[in-house]
């Protein structure tokens, strides 16, 4: 019945892309947040995840991606969002994540957007 | 509701262990697809369940490590609308105390946690708890 997450990094030049497969609970998050610094670690100052895999989160989860977004913010960096169901698009923003990381439809606009930003 | 009957009930006991929140989700899912309820409205009950299952899991310490789920079907003749119930034997919080979680206070905060009744309100039509030193009991409506 484990529902383990699966990563896969793809590193661009100056962005790097995370994509996620499967639940994003406390040990997802963890795993999410151990990649996510190891990019921060390696210079990487615009991350985008990428959900498209994920179909459930949980709030420990999500607590977990705010520390991200926290880190983010202390290092001047970006973090964004990419191909989220609806249902956990819209708790992101019950939560109000969209004030601090983008919330993208697709990876096109999410990559453009952090290029930019 | 006026006129609105009981069409279906599930009960379900699951032990708090590893991911029981996905069992329960599943359950959820079984009754709202029985009722013909859309697939984002399936998804978002799915996802307030998760949250109910975690928050017992989390703070309830109860003696009987026991989560008890119902899904009743109400309507009139046809479904119309999905409660789910779920309660726990735990020590109970005291609701005046709550404070609502904002983004702005948890970035700064060491602890980032809290959110599951405010994504369960968010997520569902009607959000109701009682919780005492019996337990706490969550009771979540949502229409088809």
């Amino acid at each position: 019945m484990t529902e383990t997450l699966k990563l896969r990094t793809d590193r661009r030049d100056g962005l790097a892309v995370v994509y996620t497969d499967g639940y994003i609970n406390n040990q997802g998050g963890e795993q999410i947040a151990k990649a996510a610094y190891e990019l921060i670690d390696e210079g990487y100052r615009r991350i985008l995840l990428n959900l498209a895999g994920t179909k459930i989160v949980n709030s420990i989860g999500i607590s977990i991606l705010i520390e991200i977004i926290e880190k983010m913010l202390e290092i001047d960096g970006r973090l964004a969002f990419c191909c989220l169901t609806p249902t956990i698009e819209k708790t992101f923003h019950i939560m109000g994540l969209a004030q601090y990381a983008g919330i993208h439809a697709d990876e096109d606009a999410a990559v453009e957007a952090l290029r930019t930003a | 509701m006026d006129g609105e009957a009981v069409l279906r009930e599930i009960s379900l006991t699951l032990p708090m262990g590893p991911e029981m929140e996905i069992a329960a989700s599943r359950a959820a899912t079984a009754v709202a697809e029985s009722m013909r309820m859309s697939a984002d409205k399936i998804d978002e009950v799915r996802m307030a369940v998760v949250e109910a299952c975690i928050n017992a899991i989390e703070h309830s310490s109860s003696g009987d490590q026991t989560v008890y789920l119902s899904f009743a079907v109400f309507g009139r003749g046809e479904p119309e609308r999905l409660e789910v119930t779920v309660r726990d034997t735990g020590i109970g919080f005291a609701l005046d105390e709550l404070v609502e979680p904002t983004i702005e206070e948890k970035i700064l905060s060491k602890r980032k946690r809290g959110w599951g009744l405010k994504i369960m309100r968010g997520l569902m039509d009607d959000v109701q708890v009682s919780s005492g030193a019996e337990g706490t009991t969550i009771v979540m409506s949502k229409a088809r």
